[in-house]
């Protein structure tokens, strides 16, 4: 829902870590999108088509990783990919506990030009 | 012409999270103990608010409301001598760090306190942003329903605290407790859940008395 703001900060970062190493442009940027991120990847990239026009961004590839969402079982030591609408742990059936993992959602690296 | 890959390895809200946590600090640095309250629409936020200052009577307490429109919930809070101010997104469905940092002149945090920062209403969105608060407090009104937990996981999994208002009207909804917890407790091990009821006072001397424990 958020992807417009998202999308300038991306081009933001991107394009000052560009400046610093004297990239002519960017041709690559990846991303870390956690599928728990709650951004939608075609909007980001949709944005993106529009708002890197005249930035050193313009043309590059976006790049996207995606990470599966995993909760952690305590009893079991171990995580686990939910069923739809259940919290329970394959191994013991009890209900486990969210963790950050599958809500990432960072700007990864990027490949630039230089001269 | 060459070709190199830069590390980067920048979250993407890495320029809100810096200004709440400057925000944070700032205000805790005066004695200003920062909530953070969602909810959505009609919850019982700001019935809540006017609760917990009744509670808070010791402790001066600021208010920044957010809306997208209207400032029928400042009007309110002033009227009953609180120091509140309005804040409209004329839009944006929730607040965020940049909004609340540029906001704070409007008060006067002339005492140590309490400020209670009022979102947008909706139970998707505030659990996202951080603002620059101390903690999270969930407003979930039984009239939602039991389902909530489920439907809106996050929500749930950020709150430091939630509060069940309405209580009185459970009956009324066919408000499942059993199912209703269970969802809350697999979402998140810590929060305590404060079953109260804004009409009548039920609840919130013990939501004051927490809230008190946590700030020192």
């Amino acid at each position: 829902m958020h992807e417009f703001p998202i999308t300038e900060q991306i081009i933001k970062i991107a394009s000052e870590k560009a400046k610093e190493n004297n990239a002519r442009s960017i041709t690559r940027i990846t991303l870390v999108v956690g599928e728990q991120s709650g951004f939608i990847g075609e909007s980001i990239q949709m944005y993106f088509d529009i708002i890197s026009k005249d930035t050193l961004c313009e043309g590059a590839v976006l790049e996207m990783e995606n990470i599966k969402a995993k909760w952690y079982c305590p009893d079991c030591n171990i995580h686990y990919a939910r069923q739809p609408f259940s919290f329970a742990c394959p191994d013991c059936g009890n209900d486990g506990m969210p963790t950050n993992i599958g809500k990432e959602f960072y700007v990864k690296d990027i490949e630039i030009e230089t001269e | 012409m060459a070709e190199k890959e830069i590390q980067v390895v920048q979250n993407i809200f890495d320029e809100n999270d810096r200004i709440a946590f400057a925000t944070q600090e700032k205000l805790g640095k005066m004695g200003v103990f920062v909530v953070n309250i969602m909810g959505a629409p009609g919850a019982g936020k700001t019935s809540s608010i006017i609760n917990l200052i009744q509670q808070l009577s010791e402790n001066k307490v600021y208010v920044i409301e957010g809306d997208i429109e209207s400032d029928i919930d400042t009007v309110k809070l002033k009227e009953l001598g609180i120091e509140a101010i309005q804040i409209n997104t004329n839009g944006a469905c929730h607040l965020d760090a940049p909004t609340i940092q540029s906001s704070l002149d409007g008060l006067s945090f002339d005492k140590p306190g309490l400020l209670f920062i009022e979102n947008i209403g909706n139970l998707v969105c505030p659990a996202e942003f951080q603002i620059g608060e101390h903690i999270k407090m969930l407003i979930c009104s039984a009239a939602e329903g039991s389902d909530k937990p489920y439907k809106y996981p996050l929500a749930f999994e950020k709150a430091d605290v939630i509060l069940l208002t309405k209580c009185d009207l459970k009956t009324y909804v066919d408000f499942n407790d059993e199912f209703f917890f269970k969802g809350v407790r697999a979402l998140n091990k810590t929060a305590p859940v404060f079953e109260v009821n804004a009409k009548t006072g039920q609840g919130f001397e013990d939501v004051a008395g927490w809230l008190l424990q946590r700030k020192s």
